[in-house]
């Protein structure tokens, strides 16, 4: 079987929490963590004769991401239960949306490789996590489990796509793209290791130019972008393989392990499920008017795609370093906050996209985890402009800022940093080293320019880096040229 | 009409009733006359009716989002039938 | 007389005038329960102590006040056992009042504890309580009717001097016929569901059993209202229902549809149904027949309506967080199974598995949709029903109070004592049960049915027609030897 000859259909379904201030169908705190079974009432336990009622500004967040979604948004829409039994579901139904969701029939641009791509979403729609369950060891070993309904109850969004997608790169960048936005509209954490944004897919692979689709699997446990991706080159490896041995993809879930990089088949002995889905009689209708949509667009943060375009026609950025940049919110807002503070933009994004980035990935942090503020790197390109400070000295005291957290002109202080522009103090010293040299002041004399650079360098080495390279510069110009 | 021992066991998996044998053939027996009794519904002409979910035109019943302090978890516990360190304790679940 | 024999109003009248205290009142319920409890086997649980304690701290006279109430045992009671007559829940304590049970605490009513109830309110006689029946006090070889069965016994025993029960089908208006008390249902969304432990949330409403039309709208006035804690619950202004209490029904239109005296309906509960026609033509109001074409098709609708709806809201019985656990299960699976196979009664296992097997994949349309269809013709039926008359009147039940065991074995004869209140409960709409006549000692309920909110109608017809019969005057011989 020829490889190449075939290719991948991936579709997602994406799970976001949140980030209301209360739960979906009551008012207990929506937090994350927290002593177990702390946050919880008889309405998120299910205990007997309680009932839901809708959190509004859970309708309100799913009608933003609709919207940012490029989806219609349902005039009419209501919530269903999904029946099954699981210690972590209390009322042994799920609320949700079933064949009424809110949002329906949007798209996601997303770049890979420079090309760009359209990617369907074929419905968004609102419903209630469920508990989390505590296993000692594994849940084949654990001798009994334990229950903790803190979760059970926070508002999620379900944002399924079309099977538009061919590779895992694909489909990491459309979550990426997905988290960008969602982190823009402000509705959700989007935090993989802590659950707020949980991934699964359903893969199928088909011969090159085939319309119909093969047999899918249903991957899940997928905790971070590069698990994501991992897993679905491994599952569409291991169809591959299936089919090349003359075997068959057999419609399954199965899930990744990321101990041994694998997925596995999570088939069990029960019966196939059967949700029995029906209307929730203890909840009405959803009836959203154009007014109701037109108020919250009017209300619409803005979105990657603008902030890009502004950051390019505004600051004068190149494409590539506006993409960066509001590559997330939070980098955006650093960076608009920088410059309201009188940040010089094209500084503020050379620092943002290099040093700043390298110690952030350097330490696997994001930028809202960071100690930096933006009046701290205005403060400090504000010394580097002003010549208190060099731009070598600047890294060294850009990373004592990451480190400490403290402000550029303490550090400076402290470690005597300030810079070097003083002639009177640097002739002496620069003179010595040129006597030091005849043959390199020999060779500028005779037009090697680079000659010069030794010289700087030297000077620099002497000076610990303090000494104000322009003001070195022309010491050394006039000095060479004057003994000649 | 009635159910076969197979849909009872089916149906009861879903309910997660543990059936005797004794139940399990009386329900057969007695779902199948229920069913037959609504059967009579099949002699009525439906295609163009709305189904009807709620008897009264409610839409649009919400609550602010505003957050309220939770339940003390010793209350909330106070029930289990089995506990352990403030999380409801289960049986294995494999 | 003892206190316990009076209606809310005469006791508050007592209580205005200082003739009596709430204390004295609730010591007359509380000896007539230890007198004849024994027998009525009305309550679950008596909370004799609090009751006491309570009675003694509060003053009385202002509206319901010191009355002594009790409420049907599937509404959530915080700190007092609610069991839903099912051993799954045999010891269950909510840390929650219902809605209801808080507006009668609100209005300082004195609560002397739970009633008793078919299993999860599935029934029609009070037998399939997990734990003993409840007898008719004017029969104890009958049934007192259900699910509310032991509300509507302990007010026509005099043992409270109302209760709250609830109805899905019928479940306070039957026994409410049956045990010859007043029995209102009022509108969906009408009074909050909160706390009332679900069996059909679409069609469950709280509403109260009480000795006369005037308790009933006393009860009623205190008890309606929207809730922020029910999404169903109707944002309307309740009226004033004692204003409703005219005597007057002159040119009221009164609608008789004949569906609901058919062949099923006993021949001496109809020729009393007659004569209570009679009595409004008599007292002015215009009374005609009329159609509800698709009464028929209404029972059938709700067998699977109902139990597809209890099905999902009996899911929760899973011995995980509270209720019955089976603790000899060592995996979850067989903790289930077995668990739900204790906890749960005859009935309610039947109708979870016929709920479930309406839902299942493949059934869903022909089984569950349809019967939302079919609900909508019974509804409409109604619209067009009331766009000529203000109420339509029929008779409750079927036949009298039946006798014990009598139907136990025989599903359908069971589900059909429920044929005439049924319809309502799938469009929504109020009705009330009141006492019509007798027939050979037991009584017999007239059920009167308005528009969605027309509680008040309700309560003029049944109010000026009461006070036009000497019925209320009659009590069951319960007297003790």
């Amino acid at each position: 079987m020829e490889r190449g000859g075939y290719e991948a259909v991936i579709g997602l379904e994406v799970h976001v929490e949140l980030k209301t201030a209360s739960k979906i169908f009551c008012a207990c705190p929506n937090q994350f963590g927290g002593e177990p079974n702390t946050h919880i009432c008889p309405v998120c336990t299910g205990m007997p004769g309680v009932l839901p009622v809708v959190n509004q500004r859970v309708v309100e967040y799913a009608i933003r991401t609709g919207l940012a979604l490029n989806c219609q948004i349902a005039p009419f829409s209501k919530f269903d239960r999904k029946n099954y039994f699981y210690p972590d579901l209390p009322k042994a139904y799920q609320i949700s949306q079933y064949d009424l969701p809110i949002c329906r029939g949007g798209y996601l641009d997303i770049e890979v490789e420079g090309e760009r791509r359209r990617i369907g979403i074929t419905r968004v729609h609102m419903e209630e996590d469920a508990g989390k369950l505590v296993h000692l060891g594994t849940i084949a070993t654990t001798p009994y489990s334990l229950v903790d309904l803190n979760r059970s109850g926070v508002p999620l969004l379900e944002i399924v796509s079309e099977p538009d997608l061919r590779t895992p790169a694909e489909a990491r960048a459309y979550v990426e793209r997905l988290r960008a936005v969602l982190l823009f509209l402000g509705v959700s954490d989007c935090k993989m290791q802590e659950g707020s944004l949980r991934c699964d897919a359903n893969v199928s692979v088909r011969p090159r130019g085939s319309q119909a689709l093969g047999t899918k699997t249903e991957i899940k446990n997928m905790n971070s972008f590069k698990a994501l991706e991992r897993a679905l080159a491994y599952e569409i490896e291991r169809q591959l393989d299936l089919l090349e041995d003359g075997g068959c993809v057999v419609q399954e879930t199965r899930t990744w392990d990321e101990g041994k990089q694998v997925t596995l088949s999570m088939r069990s002995k029960e019966e196939a499920h059967d949700y029995r889905y029906f209307p929730d009689p203890d909840l009405v209708p959803i009836v959203i008017d154009d007014e109701w949509v037109e108020r919250v667009r009017a209300t619409m943060p803005e979105l990657p795609d603008a902030a890009r375009q502004r950051l390019q026609s505004c600051y004068g950025l190149s494409a590539y370093d506006a993409g960066v940049l509001t590559a997330t919110k939070d980098s955006l807002d650093f960076f608009d906050a920088c410059v309201a503070l009188g940040g010089e933009a094209k500084a503020v994004a050379n620092w943002m996209m290099g040093d700043f980035s390298r110690l952030l990935n350097q330490r696997g942090e994001e930028i809202a985890e960071s100690k930096v503020t933006p009046a701290a790197l205005v403060r400090m390109l504000e010394m580097v402009r002003e010549g208190t400070i060099s731009g070598k000295l600047a890294k060294a005291v850009f990373e004592e800022m990451y480190a400490s957290g403290r402000g550029p002109d303490e550090i400076v202080r402290e470690q005597g940093l300030v810079q070097i522009s003083d002639e009177e103090a640097l002739a002496p010293l620069i003179a010595a080293i040129v006597a030091d040299n005849p043959k390199v002041a020999e060779d500028y004399r005779n037009g090697k320019d680079k000659a010069l650079g030794f010289f700087v360098g030297q000077v620099m080495k002497a000076t610990r880096g303090q000494a104000n390279p322009q003001v070195v510069n022309a010491i050394l110009q006039r000095m060479l040229r004057g003994t000649q | 009409m009635t159910l076969s021992r197979q849909e009872v066991e089916h149906v009861a998996m879903l309910a997660r009733l543990k059936l005797s044998e004794e139940e399990k053939e009386r329900l057969s027996s007695e779902l199948g006359a229920i069913l037959d009794y609504v059967e009579r519904l099949e002699a009525l002409p439906t295609a163009e009716v709305e189904p009807l979910a709620h008897v009264l035109p409610m839409h649009n019943a919400f609550r602010p989002d505003e957050p309220r302090a939770p339940f003390a978890r010793d209350e909330m516990l106070a029930n289990a039938p089995q506990a352990l360190d403030g999380l409801f304790k289960v049986p294995r679940i494999l | 007389m003892s206190l316990c024999s009076l209606t809310v109003h005469e006791l508050v009248t007592l209580l205005q005038r200082r003739e009596v205290s709430p204390l004295e009142i609730a010591t007359s319920c509380l000896q007539r329960i230890e007198a004849v409890d024994a027998r009525v086997r009305a309550f679950l649980t008596v909370t004799a102590e609090q009751a006491l304690e309570h009675a003694r701290a509060i003053e009385g006279g202002r509206g319901l006040a010191g009355i002594p109430a009790a409420v049907k045992d599937n509404l959530c009671t915080r700190g007092v056992r609610t069991t839903c007559a099912s051993r799954i829940l045999e010891n269950f304590v909510p840390p929650y009042d219902a809605t209801v049970v808080a507006r009668l605490v609100q209005a300082q009513v004195v609560s002397l504890g739970k009633l008793n109830m078919d299993e999860f309110a599935m029934g029609s006689s009070t037998e399939n309580s997990a734990f003993f029946p409840t007898r008719n006090p004017w029969d104890l070889e009958r049934v007192p009717g259900g699910s509310s069965g032991g509300s509507a016994a302990a007010v026509a025993a005099d043992e409270v001097i109302f209760a709250l029960g609830s109805d899905t089908g019928g479940s306070i208006r039957q026994p409410a016929a049956f045990c010859g008390v007043v029995g209102m249902k009022p509108t969906y969304g009408r009074v909050s569901r909160f706390g009332l432990v679900a069996f059909a949330s679409s069609l469950d409403q709280v509403g109260c059993l009480t000795k006369d039309v005037t308790d009933c709208a006393m009860v009623l006035q205190v008890i309606s209202g929207f809730d922020p804690m029910d999404s169903t619950s109707a944002r309307m202004e309740v009226p004033d229902y004692t204003a409703a209490l005219t005597g007057e029904v002159k040119g009221m239109k009164i609608g008789v549809p004949r569906e609901y005296f058919g062949e099923g309906v006993d021949g001496a509960v109809k020729e009393v149904l007659q004569r209570a026609l009679q009595q409004f033509e008599a007292l002015g109001a215009v009374v005609e027949e009329t159609s509800l074409p698709h009464t028929e098709y209404a029972l059938p609708a709700y067998y699977i309506l109902a139990p597809a709806e209890a099905s999902s809201n009996l899911a929760r019985f899973d011995g995980v967080r509270y209720g019955l656990r089976d603790e000899t299960a060592d995996n979850l699976l067989d903790m289930y199974g077995s668990t739900r196979a204790r906890g749960f009664g005859p009935e309610v296992k039947r109708r979870i598995m016929l709920g479930t097997y309406a839902l299942s994949s493949g059934y869903y349309d022909a089984y569950y949709l349809k019967a939302m269809r079919v609900r909508r013709l019974v509804k409409e039926d109604f619209d067009r029903a009331f766009a000529r008359y203000d109420v339509l009147v029929t008779p409750t039940a079927p036949t009298v109070a039946f006798r014990l065991n009598e139907k136990v074995d025989d599903v359908l004869a069971m589900y059909m004592s429920d044929i005439a209140t049924i319809p309502v409960n799938l469009a929504g709409i109020p009705a009330v049960s009141i006492p019509c006549g007798f027939v050979q000692g037991l009584p017999v309920g007239m059920q009167v049915m308005g528009r969605p909110f027309g509680e008040a109608d309700l309560l003029r017809a049944a109010y000026a027609f009461e006070q036009h019969t000497g019925i209320r005057a009659l009590k069951p011989g319960l007297e003790v030897a």
